[in-house]
């Protein structure tokens, strides 16, 4: 394309023809990609499964010291009813020796500190971790403990021993009664 | 830029996709003279990679079991994103490929498009146009609802004529009767068969391009400046006729989805009640009347097939040196009575044979006779006798001596709408047309008959009645809110399993389909006098007159029977239902229901809101369907306007 008349074509004034050819490639390119988006928005979490995103959960039958686990969008959930020296050992911990810094009151609801719910899936590769039935080992930190890789967690659900990089994550959850909580939705700031 | 340069002759040297699509799209020498008809092969081209998209897409939700299809694809319209849109895309699809596919062939045909040297050519595209078939007749068994059943049951019993015909039968459908194997392997073929099309059009494709394509005149292009590059020529024509047939496409998708479609299809499948009018798709309609005409079951499928067999021969059956219609003056007229006998054809394969035509007199049956032997006698007399008795005009030398011509196109525009009146049945009952908030295309639902016609349903219909495709949560769009729907959700009762695995109930939740109002078909019949009392998700796209027919229903009953007329013991008389007997008592009455405005409303009023709220529950997607319609069909103006002005710029060159 080094012909003389090409280059003589290119330096020419912008003609009619340019700014319909700029306008039309425009307009099909963004059609194409709108159309594009209901195929690709299909293979999201369809209607139902969206609606199935949130979960009621009665705390009253916890006793103190012990955990459950419920599914919440097809992952474990566990809901831990602290004892007050598990809650005491967690605030104490100095965040200097943690390998994810975090504070236990920010890891629970205030005036709720007894409950700590956490999704339980190991950070490091997606293990359960044990530890939240009572014939289950917690590890030395009393928290959890990964079966496949070591990585032990604290009362806090704080990671305190690798590989697992990051503490065990805090779902959005909101407690509607004092006995109650509703998973998958947040808290509203006040 | 330097770099892609060289990256590209470094791919090129090595594999010529480069000069590949710079010889055969770019400087692909294409005759001058196209007009629109040479579109069509272009927008068959677009229309399969569209079908095959969308249909890659659905296959990720549907479920191909006997007892999941049918709720599978009313998930797809009710759960999965977009998931109307892509079915709706799909199903007009397969009448769009064949509108597009049919004016293909019919222009190959009076244009001669399959003389030598292109035999092999049109060869290919009956090819594709079988396979096409076998495609569109399997997905449209997908659906699993009531046409899908018979159509299929109708179709696979073609094959039991042939010797070891009930052996090849049960073959097919791997088992006695159409039944979950057929299903099943339909699905797989219907999702195999198109990549087998994409082959054979690779090669109609390659076919082509070796002699390049016929045009209007007919005769070789001699001159080098009988010839342009496709590209941007016929691209920018190509885009041009994109835009006005997406835009045609999208009126069916978006404003009258079910206009193809058969209400008896959103019945799901029953293998013991075959639907009273059983047609084809219109598509096959043509087909289905040559099936029918012939008296004989062996002669008829023979003659059904044969109908199609025959295009294979066309190139050698017509005997004409001449290609284009304009040049042959006979030749012109038969070819357009032969377009008119296929659409009598579809006409009567979409009637009763038994059907009279008041007007002349003549049953369907003989008129499909006719036109049957009109068909036939088109392909084996009148095209080889034609070739020697028919004096073509003086044919020029070269296609600058050609003149512009008005163009023949506009008959193809009256094949194209005549192509798109679909069969009206039942026109004889006795409707009452009302007038719907949700009708036309600007239409919504009046929230407020929603929510009373909601109250009607719970109150009344709801004893009988099932609504199993409707949700809880649905509810929010008839404007409760979330804590309203949690209160109505647990007035129902949910069957499940308790911890001692015993049977228990739990309160529905909102995220709950609505429970039936019986355990199962056989209580139903039970507590019914033996009648089932169909599921009513659906109803109003399931009945043919769909609203109307309801409505009608609901206030169509009439304590006396004419003398002449012996209603049946438990049954009611009421001459909207077919047979004029339904075991269902008059479900509306005055006072029956009281709304919270303190409204007592009339008979009228009650069904009228209960229609309304019925037509919600089968089209909840109606209202975003029709917003999302009005940008699109917007879009495609603009883009047909604009592929139109850069159509006209790019031509003004050639003369």
């Amino acid at each position: 394309m080094t012909k003389p008349t090409s280059d003589k074509t290119l330096k020419k004034e912008p003609t009619r023809r340019d700014f319909l050819l700029l306008t039309a490639g425009t307009v099909g390119t963004v059609g194409a990609a709108y159309f594009a988006w209901p195929f690709i928005d299909s293979m999201n979490p369809a209607a139902d499964v969206l609606a199935q995103s949130t979960i009621d959960v009665d705390l009253s039958p916890i006793p103190e010291g012990q955990a459950i686990t419920v599914v919440w969008r097809g992952k474990p959930i566990f809901v831990r009813h602290r004892t007050a020296a598990e809650i005491q050992e967690a605030e104490k911990t100095p965040l200097a020796e943690l390998i994810d810094p975090e504070s236990d009151q920010d890891r629970v609801k205030k005036n709720h500190t007894p409950w700590l719910i956490v999704v339980g899936i190991c950070t490091h590769l997606g293990c359960i971790p044990t530890g939240n039935t009572p014939t289950q080992t917690r590890g030395k930190y009393g928290g959890w403990a990964c079966p496949c890789h070591g990585s032990l967690y604290d009362t806090s659900g704080r990671v305190r021993r690798g590989p697992a990089p990051l503490n065990l994550a805090i779902p959005p959850y909101t407690f509607l009664t004092d006995t109650t909580i509703r998973i998958g939705v947040e808290e509203k700031k006040t | 830029m330097k770099i892609f340069t060289s990256i590209k002759d470094w791919i090129d040297h090595r594999l010529p996709v480069f000069t590949f699509i710079d010889r055969e799209l770019t400087k692909y020498p294409t005759p001058k003279n196209l007009n629109y008809l040479w579109n069509f092969g272009s927008l068959a081209g677009i229309t399969l990679m569209v079908m095959i998209l969308s249909g890659i897409f659905l296959a990720m939700h549907y479920d191909p079991a006997a007892d999941k299809a049918f709720d599978s694809v009313e998930y797809i319209m009710r759960n999965v994103n977009y998931g109307w849109f892509m079915r709706y895309l799909h199903a007009n699809g397969a009448s769009m490929f064949f509108i597009v596919v049919y004016i293909h062939m019919f222009r190959g045909l009076y244009y001669g498009s399959y003389k030598a040297p292109r035999e092999l050519l049109w060869i290919l595209g009956v090819v594709i146009l079988i396979l096409m078939m076998a495609t569109a007749f399997m997905g449209y068994v997908l659906p699993w609802g009531q046409m899908s059943y018979w159509g299929a049951t109708v179709i696979t019993n073609l094959f039991s004529v042939f010797p070891f015909g009930d052996a090849i039968v049960e073959w097919l459908w791997g088992g006695f009767s159409v039944s979950g194997p057929t299903l099943n392997r339909f699905f797989v073929l219907h999702y195999l068969f198109p990549f087998l099309i994409i082959g054979v059009v690779a090669l109609h494709l390659v076919a082509l391009h070796q002699h390049g394509s016929n045009n209007p005149v007919g005769i070789e292009c001699k001159e080098p400046s009988d010839k342009i590059p496709f590209h941007p020529y016929y691209t920018v024509k190509d885009l041009f006729g994109l835009g006005v047939f997406a835009f045609v496409w999208s009126y069916f998708i978006f404003f009258n989805p079910n206009f193809f479609g058969e209400p008896d299809n959103y019945i799901p499948a029953n293998p013991l009640v075959t639907p009273p009018h059983i047609v084809p798709e219109w598509y096959f309609l043509p087909f289905y009347a040559i099936l029918r005409s012939i008296p004989n079951k062996l002669f008829g499928v023979i003659a059904m097939f044969g109908a199609v067999l025959v295009l294979f021969f066309l190139p050698w059956l017509d005997r004409s040196k001449v290609r284009s219609a304009t040049f042959r003056p006979i030749f012109k007229w038969i070819f357009w009575t032969f377009v008119v006998d296929c659409l009598i054809l579809g006409y009567v394969g979409a009637h009763s044979p038994d059907y009279i035509y008041e007007a002349t007199g003549i049953s369907n049956q003989f008129l499909g006779q006719i036109t049957t032997f009109y068909y036939f006698s088109f392909f084996f007399i009148m095209l080889p006798l034609l070739g020697l008795y028919e004096k073509p005009l003086p044919i020029p030398a070269s296609l600058s001596e050609v003149k512009s011509r008005k163009r023949k196109w506009r008959f193809f525009g009256v094949f194209f709408l005549s192509s798109l009146t679909t069969p009206l049945w039942g026109d004889s009952l006795p409707l009452s047309h009302q007038t719907w908030s949700f009708q036309g295309p600007f239409g919504t639902f009046d929230r407020k008959d929603l929510q009373h016609g909601f109250q009607i349903y719970k109150e009344v219909c709801a004893a009988c009645h099932g609504l199993k495709h409707l949700r809880f949560r649905d509810l929010e769009a008839l404007g409760y809110t979330p804590e309203e729907i949690k209160a109505i959700a647990a007035e129902y009762k949910i069957e499940t399993v308790n911890d001692e695995g015993e049977k228990a109930e739990r309160p529905a939740l909102p995220t709950d389909a609505f429970p039936g109002p019986y355990k199962n078909e056989q209580a139903a019949r039970a507590a019914n006098n033996g009648a089932l009392p169909p599921d009513l998700s659906l109803i109003t796209k399931a009945r043919v007159g769909g609203p109307d027919y309801v409505y009608s229903l609901l206030t169509g009953y009439e304590a006396a029977p004419p003398a002449d007329i012996h209603v049946a013991e438990g049954m009611h008389y009421n001459p909207v239902f077919p047979g004029g007997q339904i075991a269902m008592i008059p479900p509306l009455s005055d006072g029956l229901v009281a709304y919270n405005n303190g409204e007592k409303p009339s008979i009228n009023q009650m069904a009228k809101d209960v229609v309304t709220f019925l037509s919600w529950v089968a089209e909840p997607e109606l209202e975003m369907r029709k917003t999302m319609g009005y940008r699109v069909l917007i879009y495609f103006l603009v883009f047909t306007a604009l592929m139109y002005a850069l159509m006209k710029v790019i031509w003004a060159r050639i003369k």
